[in-house]
């Protein structure tokens, strides 16, 4: 960790967003991780695509449950909402927030041990529920918290610093989601902010439960030869099957593809995700074949990083439990008390 | 493509030292700021006075070519007052006599003669003494100092602070002839010195030949030689209103001084616009606060009288016109003229070389504006023993410019008496000294102020403008110095890479402040520079480019706006970023510069 404060002097031609803000002013205190760290790199690309995203700070919420990756909300979005709830709890908290107020952007960041090991049951019925938030895995294999045993999506094989071999099986969180109804799935890399930049963007914008893994070196328990979730290792075996650019108002980028290579995603708010295509027959709109894909690349000893499936016209939990389109605390005593005629009309139903 | 920086070549680093490489004495700035800080002033001082031989001067009167290319300036309002804490190492400094160097009492036989007592000679003086050469010093007037004592006026340079470091120079065993003008360069080259250095100056202030002139001559005065009476003590008065004609430095020390010798209207008129003055903004704002107003766009037209007194000036109004290659002219606005009236005009537009006393057939050859011609590495002459610096060089410049070339011309001079090569000019000392302690622990103090710049303070204002003499500075105190000292980014603290060790984490980059540091293909600078991390315009500062990573891309840092802080460094995870020292300090005579002793 530092212990200076960041400094508040800026680059004096950083560009500023419709909002009036620079990148700066989307980041939170001074990251008390270990130097490196993975996670460190996701928090600046939440930054970053909040920027480019000219999102209202006061509009989003982050919420986390423990663990390095779960204490990073501290170290981006400093004037946004956050709650760090109990460990692998996130999911909950983060659902009965969005039912209360859905007018907020919900941003879950949790790590492979909070998601994978103790929360697995919350994941996964936050998964299915469609609840509209972005989630975050920054997945490293290990508990960094607790000095790095190995968590729960960590590869059969997979040497831990100390030289043990992890022989579990492990728990492909993508492949859970996949199958669990989540409507955008994406796997990414710390160490690739090109890739991971429109795809945190493309998440924000999509209106649905969006999982993003998120493969984050862990440089203190697990970067060292041997380890599957290394610097070198993710970079020897990352196989992206697409990539993506995020159409936002200001930086339209125009550029010619052959025909065939590109496809064109308009989301339900209107915004458009240019998807250029790596692997030619991989079909980001095919649950099934999606599901087939990762298994055999994965045998393979392939890690599938990109956008690996979207469904641009999802329905989200609200949708599902037809709730009032206001946040409850805009509600004031007329919708809340019916009076006594409503009450009346519902005893006579009960009788 | 680029190719990997040469972090060796000590003008790399010398140049994000900003200050320091504008600085032409090329002072080690951070380092002495950092002295201050910790309160070592004794050895601040001394850090100053081995660079630039006149901290007490210089840290009153510089012209501090330093201040603008302050990185502090780029990153906020305003640079560091480098100048003022250069006073503040002179003020508080004590007796540091046992610190400079003793007269030499073993000779090495060599004679070299100065012309002129300012600072450039002084310098040369400076540097030969301790060598062993015999020194002979000639000067016009009866003191040292040269235009420091006789042009700057006492409310900013008062005397003691002249007579102490001028005395310093002296005390080396300087042999003295003052009052003694040298009248006749062919008589010097007949004494037998085996070298001689001109330090004459650029001594003639240029009149305004316009109509009424001759007829005003008894109040209408050329602002050089009208300093140096009232330095001298001939004048002590002026007329109630005053004109000065001219925005140069010369031009606001008239106008100040007017305001202390009785001048209640004083005003100054400009050619040009306010923004085009050749005085630096803080002499200008110094003017104002005095209530000296700034006309601009006025052309003098004649001097107005009435029965042979002096009634004041008539002004043709003009404005700036610019033509298709961007030169601009000033043409007559035609409204009709305007008039000011006055008692006294003083009339500083411009100050000249003359060197009458230099036969033009005595070997030195001069061009066709009078200048004789002078190597600017060497500061020698067509003459191989006789070597210019200072105004007389290359026209008027400052005392740091003077100090400069006498540092260079004592090098020359002591090849040349040594039998050797002048034009092999010695490289700086230059060492990197790595800063780390622990983890996050830094033997400079990275966590940097956000103050903004101190102001020093002055004299009540109605005190000051009743004496000429009296210091109207009054100089930070130790307070006020520490905080501005703790504004300076320590731009010496330089940001060293080593590739080998770095796996690519991006964490520099995430977490430098000002954006400097990218990862990214290689490319030519002008394709690099489309690509970094944050705009980069600045194309007079580098960019650091290191061999290919594993990726096979490279870092690219811009030097621009990097603040030192060293959280890349500290953000590191394999120790690729260090922070290190980088110590430049100029060669300066002796053996250290000599070939032989370097075989
Ligand atoms: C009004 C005014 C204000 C200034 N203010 C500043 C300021 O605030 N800061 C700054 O940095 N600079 C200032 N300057 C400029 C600065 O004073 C000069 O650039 C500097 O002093 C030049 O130094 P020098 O060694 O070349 O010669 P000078 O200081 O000019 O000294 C030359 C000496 O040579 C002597 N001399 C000349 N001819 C002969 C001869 N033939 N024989 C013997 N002796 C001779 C002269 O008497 C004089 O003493 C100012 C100049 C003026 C006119
Ligand atoms: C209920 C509970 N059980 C166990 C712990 C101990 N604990 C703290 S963090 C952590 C694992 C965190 O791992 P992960 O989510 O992968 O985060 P990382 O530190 O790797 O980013 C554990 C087991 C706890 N804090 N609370
Ligand atoms: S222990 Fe691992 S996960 Fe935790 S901060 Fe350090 S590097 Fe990051
Ligand atoms: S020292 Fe490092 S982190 Fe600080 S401004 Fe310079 S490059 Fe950026
Ligand atoms: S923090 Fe160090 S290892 Fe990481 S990218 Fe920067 S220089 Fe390389
Ligand atoms: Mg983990």
């Amino acid at each position: 960790m530092t212990y200076i404060a960041k400094p508040r002097f800026r680059h004096p031609d950083l560009p500023k967003n419709t909002l009036g803000f620079t990148r700066r002013d989307y980041e939170g205190a001074v990251s008390t991780l270990c130097a490196g760290c993975g996670h460190d790199s996701i928090s600046a690309a939440i930054i970053q695509a909040c920027f480019d995203l000219d999102l209202p700070p006061h509009r989003i919420a982050k919420l986390s449950g423990i663990g390095c990756s779960s204490k990073t909300p501290t170290y981006f979005l400093g004037n946004s909402h956050g709650f760090n709830s109990v460990h692998g709890r996130m999911p909950s908290v983060l659902t009965g927030a969005n039912l209360a107020n859905r007018d907020l952007i919900y941003l879950g960041v949790s790590g492979d041990g909070d998601s994978a090991s103790i929360g697995l049951g919350q994941f996964a019925h936050a998964m299915r529920r469609g609840v509209n938030m972005v989630y975050i895995v920054e997945n490293n294999g290990v508990y960094g918290l607790t000095k790095g045993q190995f968590s729960a999506t960590s590869d059969k094989g997979s040497k831990s610093k100390r030289g043990v071999i992890n022989m579990d099986a492990p728990i492909d969180l993508v492949s859970m989601a996949l199958q669990l109804g989540a409507t955008f799935i994406a796997r990414s890399f710390s160490g690739d902010k090109t890739q991971l930049v429109p795809l945190i963007q493309a998440a924000l914008e999509h209106k649905g439960s969006a999982f993003i893994d998120c493969i984050s070196p862990c440089v203190a328990f697990n970067n060292h030869p041997g380890s599957t979730k290394s610097f070198d290792y993710v970079r020897e075996h990352n196989e992206a099957v697409n990539r993506l650019d995020v159409m936002v108002g200001r930086s339209e980028i125009t550029a010619d593809y052959a025909p065939g290579t590109v496809e064109m995603v308009t989301q339900h708010d209107g915004s458009v995700l240019r998807l250029r295509k790596l692997t030619a027959d991989y079909d980001p709109h095919d649950r099934v074949s999606a599901m087939t894909y990762l298994q055999r690349r994965q045998e393979a000893g392939e890690i599938v990083t990109g956008l690996l499936y979207v469904d641009p016209e999802p329905d989200d939990l609200h949708v599902y439990m037809n709730t009032i389109e206001r946040p409850l605390n805009e509600l004031g005593e007329q919708e809340l008390c019916p009076g006594p005629k409503a009450l009346d009309k519902l005893n006579a139903a009960l009788r | 493509m680029l190719q990997p920086t040469d972090i060796k070549n000590p003008a790399y680093f010398h140049k994000v030292v900003d200050c320091q490489w504008a600085c032409p004495a090329h002072t080690p700035v951070p380092e002495y700021i950092r002295l201050i800080a910790a309160r070592r002033y004794a050895d601040a001082y001394m850090v100053n006075w081995e660079s630039n031989v006149f901290p007490g001067i210089l840290g009153r009167t510089c012209d501090r070519p330093c201040e603008p290319a302050c990185r502090r300036g780029r990153v906020e309002d305003e640079p560091v007052a480098i100048c003022r804490l250069k006073r503040v190492a002179a003020d508080h400094k004590g007796d540091i006599r046992a610190r400079l160097p003793r007269p030499v009492t073993k000779k090495n036989g060599k004679r070299v003669a100065l012309v002129g007592a300012g600072p450039a000679s002084l310098t040369v003086a400076r540097d030969l003494l301790p060598l062993g050469y015999d020194v002979v010093c000639f000067d016009g007037d009866p003191q040292g100092g040269g235009m420091m004592r006789t042009q700057i006026p006492k409310f900013r340079l008062p005397e003691p602070v002249i007579d102490e470091e001028v005395g310093y120079i002296l005390d080396l065993g300087l042999e003295t002839r003052f009052g003694q003008r040298i009248d006749s360069m062919k008589w010097l080259l007949g004494q037998g010195f085996d070298a001689i250095f001109v330090g004459s100056g650029a001594p003639r202030g240029r009149d305004l030949d316009i109509p009424g002139r001759k007829e005003t001559a008894a109040n209408v005065h050329v602002g050089i030689d009208w300093l140096s009476s009232v330095s001298f003590g001939h004048i002590t008065k002026i007329g109630r209103r005053v004109i000065v004609l001219g925005g140069g430095n010369t031009a606001m020390d008239c106008c100040r001084t007017s305001r202390r010798l009785g001048g209640e209207e004083v005003h100054v008129v400009v050619r040009s616009g306010f923004e085009e003055m050749k005085a630096s903004p803080w002499e200008k704002e110094d003017a104002m606060h005095e209530d000296i107003p700034i006309h601009n766009f006025l052309v003098p037209k004649s001097f107005t009288h009435e029965a042979g007194r002096l009634t004041g000036v008539m002004f043709e109004k003009v404005k700036p016109e610019f033509d298709a290659k961007g030169r601009r002219s000033l043409m007559p606005t035609g409204e009709p003229d305007v008039h000011m009236a006055c008692d006294d005009v003083l009339v500083a537009v411009g100050q000249e070389n003359a060197f009458p006393w230099i036969e033009r057939d005595a070997g030195i050859e001069f061009d066709k504006w009078g200048m004789p011609k002078v190597d600017a590495a060497t500061m020698q002459s067509s003459l191989p023993h006789v070597f210019f610096g200072g105004d007389a060089a290359f026209g008027p410049k400052n005392i740091i410019w003077a100090v400069a070339h006498g540092r260079d011309a004592a090098i020359s001079i002591d090849k040349h008496c040594q039998h050797e090569d002048v034009s092999q000019r010695p490289p700086p000392g230059f060492k990197m000294i790595s800063q780390k302690m622990g983890i996050h622990e830094w033997s400079y103090d990275n966590d940097i102020s956000n103050d903004l710049r101190f102001k020093v303070p002055l004299r009540d204002k109605a005190v000051a403008l009743k004496d000429v003499r009296l210091e109207v500075e009054l100089g930070f105190d130790e307070k006020q110095a520490f905080a501005e000292s703790q504004r300076c980014l320590n731009c010496d603290a330089q940001t060293v890479f080593t590739h080998s060790l770095c796996i690519e984490c991006d964490a520099c980059t995430d977490i430098c402040p000002v954006d400097c540091i990218t990862f990214a293909n290689n490319g030519t600078e002008q394709d690099l520079r489309t690509r970094l991390s944050a705009p980069s315009k600045n194309l007079t500062q580098d960019l650091y480019v290191s061999d290919a990573l594993k990726t096979t891309r490279v870092l690219i840092k811009d030097e621009d706006m990097c603040l030192h802080c060293g959280l890349c460094a500290e953000r590191c995870p394999t120790g690729a970023w260090d922070m290190q020292k980088s110590l430049i300090q100029m060669a300066h005579a002796g053996h250290e510069c000599r070939s032989s002793s370097n075989a």
